[in-house]
């Protein structure tokens, strides 16, 4: 009880500073936005390729983008991890009794409430350029899910890295080097029925993957609720995995004090 | 009698190659100001950090408010409060906001919440300030936001590590008096400085700290009185050894302790203005120039160095090095 009751406070303070800042919100959507609009028109005549099963492009594309957006927003959470690091803040939360999960929880409660903001920006920017989807309130219920699903172990390892290397720099490395191609080996733009073979090997153990496919299954309804509950099942127990990687992180963060 | 407020002892600390603590051990009373005074680098931070349960040490034991901080961390969180070297204010929030947090982080709530806040707000004379970013606030301001969060919850402990550092004169001397006042209530606060006259004019212990070990402690007073007579500093104008110096001294009464440091002398006499003449003229006939000659009552400068072998400005150098 005490841990939702400190997590609570601490995300407070988190999104107090980001209404504070709502332009940065607005920063954060642009690239998704461009990505939607663009590609909605550029490759608008990819779905006539045999093979990719979708007659309309914008259809396709929206719930990619929405998990794409969410994928890097969870891996900018780390930034704010040091910042509160060279403040002197994050010492600070360190020397009251505060639980240390607490710390960790509020920045993905905080990151889960960007994401469902975002995601319904964007889902309602699709459906302004058209999309349409017959899976109705349940297929966007578990587009949300599998996008928060994606973002809190991404979320958990971008806090890992940055309370152990301890440099933006790095987290904006990790983010380019390994969220993009995270990205582009997942069905985000392209049909997995038209990837190259390996690829498709490749995006069987990539979680941009299952979030993608679980989201888009359930609002195109082409995907059975058995392979929906799969994906998000490994989603949870990724979550889960990273969510003890970085507690683990906080351990050598204390013992390197 | 009661147990220390503080207790280390024997303890060591290494980061990577470097010995930040070497077999450092301190006693601080309740209810007391107590100075740690060094130059930078000379191990004062890691000392807090481990007091504050944020670092633990390689060996030795940690005692604050008589509980064992390497086995109960989390029960000596909830009694004392610290005020960093680099400060934890979050500079996005409103001081407002920071100490409501801060008071929630230690469990407390509602009313009496409330009625904390804003009696620290009024005391640290921040009330107007209080719905403001804390980064539109002086340094002085939010050192002051700093110590209220410390004090949130009442600890009977507070850390302050450098509190007066990158502040101006003024809002130095305006914390100085905040400190003094705070001390009157039974608080026990430990103090980080490398500036003397902080030390001075605030604590009732010091304990002189020189890379990684406490060299000495007590009373300013009692510290300084262990200084017999005067401080006499003369700047010399041509080079000369410790040794020859000495040897031009040998006929003038009541001189000890020659230190040089550069090209300054520093010696002790028991009554500086009846010895200076005699002196000047010693080195004069030895053929060593001088420039210009202070004397002074003691002062902990001549206790750091007496102890250490060189002034605090001159190990700050060193250490930045």
């Amino acid at each position: 009880m005490t841990l939702f009751r400190e997590s609570w406070y601490l995300m407070g303070r988190l999104l107090i500073i980001l209404l504070r800042q709502p332009w940065y919100v607005a920063l954060t959507l642009i690239q998704p936005i461009i990505w939607l609009v663009l590609y909605g028109q550029l490759f608008r005549r990819v779905v006539e390729l045999p093979g990719f099963r979708s007659s309309s492009y914008i259809d396709f594309l929206t719930p990619g983008i929405v998990i794409m957006s969410a994928l890097f927003s969870s891996g900018w959470t780390g930034m704010g991890v040091i910042n509160d690091l060279d403040r002197g803040v994050m010492d600070r939360f360190l020397i009251s009794p505060v639980q240390r999960t607490a710390i960790i929880l509020s920045r993905l409660m905080n990151l889960s409430v960007i994401t469902i903001v975002q995601s319904l920006i964007l889902f309602g920017l699709g459906a302004i350029l058209g999309a349409r989807y017959p899976g109705g309130p349940i297929g966007l219920f578990v587009l949300l899910l599998a996008a928060i699903l994606l973002s809190m172990p991404f979320g958990a390892l971008s806090i890992a890295m940055s309370l152990t290397v301890r440099k933006e720099e790095s987290v904006i490395g990790a983010v380019n080097f390994v969220l993009l191609p995270l990205t582009f080996t997942s069905p985000v733009f392209m049909a997995a029925t038209l990837m190259p073979g390996w690829m498709r090997t490749v995006a069987h153990f990539n979680p941009v993957n299952w979030a993608v496919e679980a989201g888009r299954g359930a609002l195109q309804a082409t995907a059975s609720p058995g392979a929906i509950l799969l994906r998000v099942g490994l989603l949870a127990a990724l979550t889960i995995a990273s969510g003890w990687i970085a507690t683990r992180a906080f351990r050598s963060y204390q013992q390197s004090a | 009698m009661a147990e220390a407020a503080l207790a280390l002892h024997n303890i060591v600390k290494t980061y990577k190659t470097v010995r930040a603590l070497d077999g450092l051990s301190l006693s601080v009373e309740r209810g007391t100001i107590f100075a740690l005074l060094g130059p930078n680098g000379a191990g004062k931070s890691t000392t807090i950090k481990i007091l504050t349960t944020l670092a633990r040490p390689d060996s030795g034991e940690v005692r604050v408010a008589g509980l064992d901080a390497l086995k109960e961390p989390q029960r000596v969180r909830r009694v004392i409060g610290c005020v960093a070297q680099r400060s934890g204010v979050d500079v996005d929030s409103t001081g407002l906001e920071n100490l409501t947090l801060q008071g929630r982080l230690h469990g407390m709530g509602g009313a009496e919440l409330k009625s904390r806040v804003s009696s620290l707000l009024e005391r640290f004379g921040l009330a107007a300030a209080a719905a403001r970013i804390a980064r539109t606030y002086s340094g002085g301001m939010q050192r002051k936001l700093d110590i209220a969060m410390g004090l949130i919850h009442r600890p009977e402990i507070l850390f302050l590590d450098e509190p007066t550092t990158g502040l101006d004169p003024e809002a130095r001397s305006d914390l100085w008096d905040e400190i003094a006042r705070l001390s009157t209530k039974g608080l026990t606060i430990l103090l980080t400085t490398h500036y003397l006259e902080e030390a001075d004019r605030l604590a009732r212990q010091v304990a002189i700290v020189d890379r990684g070990r406490v060299v000495t402690e007590g009373t300013p007073e009692s510290l300084k009185a262990e200084l017999r007579g005067d401080s006499v500093q003369i700047d010399l104008a041509s080079a000369a050894t410790l040794a020859a110096i000495d040897r031009c001294f040998e006929a003038v009464p009541g001189v000890h302790d020659l230190q040089v440091t550069g090209s300054t002398l520093h010696a002790r006499t028991d009554h500086g203005a009846t010895a200076v003449p005699p002196m000047l003229l010693a080195l004069e006939a030895a053929g060593i120039r001088t420039s210009s000659v202070r004397i002074a009552r003691p002062s902990l400068d001549d206790v750091y160095l007496r102890y250490t072998g060189r002034t605090i400005q001159e190990a700050e150098r060193e250490g930045r090095q």
